[in-house]
């Protein structure tokens, strides 16, 4: 069917593939055919996996579902008319984030597009600065200069929340750089979506993160759109990130509705930038529930039947729901206790962002460079800015 | 002092600031083996390796992007434009990324990188390549311009802008490259951002001017003092932002008269906003209108019969001054 997300007509899952080991990670020949073998198979007990607590996967769902509350949360507030601008929700992909940065260690960044709360809240940033950032309230992780689209937390790895689609590309590849130039183990996941994969500074970046050996991970999350334009209207070849191979760079698909795939997925790539110091382009599909930005429209290119079949079959959340309920590890009551806490939490974050201040005036004019708001240690002489408030 | 060119001030600049500190990196397209495509580069790779002076593919957009990322870890950059007119396929990554990213963060993130490259007409190369964009840039809200027109400025101001803690574009001029000029060799040789220089002293009339056009400017104020008894100052702005406006507004008040002269385009260029500043803080100086010549308004020409007449020379300039008096 033209303009339906390729995730909804692959085929069933194949019961023979319960091998657990193998890495996601595969050569560029088999990779497409290995990759609708791997739908279905169990990761939970893979490589990545295998060694996690009770505490671990609670903590990986609590993180979850933490996401989509606060989410959810906000909508309500710009539904009310709190928020502004653009509100680009990731419900429905909340395992790619979470999965993703579960998997770093102290030298790992991660630098995102504009669909930022996910990987921001992930990274370790806080509900309230978060929503009050929304709210463009003072109190936000930017004063309230960024916005939805532009979170940052540099203290945390988290390097934001950009809004060109495509535009951080280049700066995922300039993290890398620095980690390798400070000779650092570390590596840079660049979160794109599949709208960005026909940016050119993508290919640009492609090119130099292979030709110099750069620890940049480019993680494509597929969610079938870009924008209202479905994947087969806006990308010619199939998949995604066969893009990557003939600048020689390892590529891969996989699910993203199941975490410890992504888990598993992300951790072969860790691997490979770590101890070789090598790129790679990780194709992870998966769906958004919401339109591109709240307030577009979402019957005009997809149908509700098909948002239905995600939410029945490939909720990222329920999928591990299920499975910990399976293993016998959590009881209902306890996932209850977890959500019940993230709705508090996200409720509370909007009533911190309601009765935090706006910023004032004059905070305009600050943060715009490094010197101005530093006069005790300005070099430069002259004039600055040529309109400022009264 | 030693007498050298401006293109090896500015190697000397770039030189010792990587001497100086192991956060400084100078990329771009043949800055290393081919030593720099106008040779500003010459000998940087031999003597620093190439981890410091690094060969880009042609991909303005991904080095341009590249060193934002760096920067905004803790490296300073300096990446190369062949000529600043490709900065135009790496836009985002200047006016999006380096000029905003500290903003949009709430002041949590720093981008200290340098831009740098020639910004000029005048070298029979047509449109695509003879862009000025120092207007653009200093449009721009978290970027800092300047456009040194003698060789000491170009070593001091560079060290300036590597040394600085924000996005700075740096603005040369291939004509400019050969010039010959007394540069102090001491390491901390600084010229700061937002100072302006008066390089001739006068008492008739103002010429405010900056880049290439300084030295037409000079050349036309010695023909009004020889030929016609004026005696015309020269004030080189040397950094469009920040901007020294106390010494526009002191050269006013001292002449009474304003020649502006730029070889950026005419519309929403440089000058506009000096001309607005000076009728805005010094109107009741001003014993005439204030005079203003540019490129002309077209695209930059190829054939040098056409582009010889399109960039402000000797003559244009002095009919224009001599409208003022």
């Amino acid at each position: 069917m033209e303009g339906l997300h390729h995730d909804t007509i692959i085929d069933p899952p194949n019961s023979d593939l319960s091998e657990n080991d193998t890495d996601s990670l595969k050569s560029v020949e088999d990779t497409k055919q290995t990759v609708d073998g791997d739908i279905g198979k169990d990761f939970s007990q893979s490589e990545a996996n295998k060694l996690l607590t009770k505490e671990e996967k609670l903590n990986l769902y609590e993180q979850m579902i933490r996401i989509r509350r606060f989410e959810e949360r906000s909508l309500r507030s710009y539904q009310q008319g709190h928020i502004g601008g653009f509100l680009h929700l990731y419900i429905g992909q909340e395992a790619v984030a979470v999965g993703s940065v579960s998997m770093l260690g102290d030298d790992d960044h991660i630098i995102t597009a504009y669909r930022d709360h996910g990987h921001a809240l992930a990274a370790g940033m806080e509900f309230d600065e978060c929503m009050a950032e929304l709210y463009g309230k003072k109190t936000g992780c930017s004063k309230g200069k960024g916005g939805s689209m532009h979170f940052f937390a540099p203290d945390k790895n988290y390097w934001g929340g950009h809004g060109i689609v495509g535009g951080q590309t280049p700066l995922g590849l300039g993290i890398a750089y620095a980690l390798k130039y400070n000779k650092k183990k570390g590596a840079c996941l660049c979160f794109m979506g599949d709208g960005a994969t026909n940016q050119g500074p993508f290919y640009e970046s492609l090119n130099l993160a292979s030709l110099w050996n750069l620890p940049v991970i480019y993680i494509i999350e597929n969610n079938g759109y870009s924008m209202g334009t479905a994947e087969s209207r806006h990308s010619a070849g199939d998949p995604l990130a066969k893009r990557a191979e003939p600048f020689d760079i390892t590529w891969s698909v996989s699910s993203g509705h199941d975490l410890f795939e992504v888990r598993q997925t992300i951790s072969d790539a860790l691997k490979s930038a770590h101890e070789n110091s090598r790129p790679s382009v990780l194709e992870i599909v998966t769906y958004r529930y919401r339109g591109h930005s709240v307030a577009d429209p979402d019957q005009t290119y997809r149908s509700k039947e098909e948002i239905e079949e995600y939410k029945t079959n490939k909720d990222p959340i329920n999928l591990l729901k299920e499975k910990l309920l399976n293993e016998g590890i959590v009881t209902d009551t306890e996932l209850k206790e977890i959500d019940i806490k993230a709705k508090g939490d996200a409720d509370a974050s909007a009533e911190f962002a309601d009765a935090s201040p706006y910023p004032d005036p004059s905070e305009l004019m600050d943060d715009i460079y490094w010197e101005t708001d530093n006069p005790d240690n300005k070099t430069s002489e002259g004039i600055m800015f040529f309109e400022t408030p009264q | 002092m030693a007498i050298i060119t401006y293109r090896e001030a500015l190697n000397q600049a770039l030189s010792e600031e990587i001497e100086n500190d192991p956060n400084v990196v100078l990329m771009g397209e043949e800055v290393a083996q081919f030593k720099g495509s106008y040779k500003v580069s010459e000998g940087m790779l031999e003597k620093f390796g190439p981890d410091r002076v690094i060969d880009t593919p042609i991909s303005e957009a991904a080095f341009s992007g590249l060193a934002v990322g760096a920067a905004m870890m803790g490296m300073r950059p300096v990446v190369e434009f062949m000529f600043w007119s490709f900065c135009y396929v790496a836009f985002d990554q200047i006016f999006n990324n380096a000029a905003s990213i500290r903003y949009m963060s709430g002041g949590l993130i720093n981008v200290p990188i340098v831009f740098r490259g020639p910004a000029n007409g005048g070298t029979n190369v047509g449109a695509t390549h003879s862009h000025t964009p120092e207007n653009f840039a200093a449009n721009t809200p978290g970027l800092k311009v300047i456009c040194p027109a003698t060789p000491a400025d170009a070593k001091g101001m560079m060290k300036a802008a590597i040394r600085d803690n924000d996005p700075v574009c740096v603005m040369e001029n291939t004509i400019l490259y050969n010039m010959k000029g007394e540069v102090p060799e001491e390491n901390d040789y600084i010229i700061p951002l937002g100072k302006a220089n008066v390089l001739k002293e006068g008492k008739d009339m103002s010429i405010i001017a900056h880049g290439k056009a300084v030295h037409s400017s000079l050349q036309v104020a010695q023909t009004l003092e020889e030929k016609h008894n004026i005696s015309a100052e020269v004030l080189d702005l040397r950094s469009i932002r920040p901007l020294d406006v106390d010494a526009i507004i002191a050269t006013v008040k001292k002449t009474n008269r304003v020649l502006l002269v730029e070889e950026n385009k005419p519309f929403c260029g440089v000058d506009s906003q000096v001309a607005f500043i000076i009728q805005d803080q010094a109107f009741d100086f001003l014993d005439a209108p204030i005079k203003r010549i540019s490129a002309i308004d077209a695209p930059q020409a190829y054939s040098k019969a056409l582009e010889n007449i399109q960039i402000p020379d000797h003559d244009r300039i002095l009919a224009k001054a001599m409208e003022l008096v």
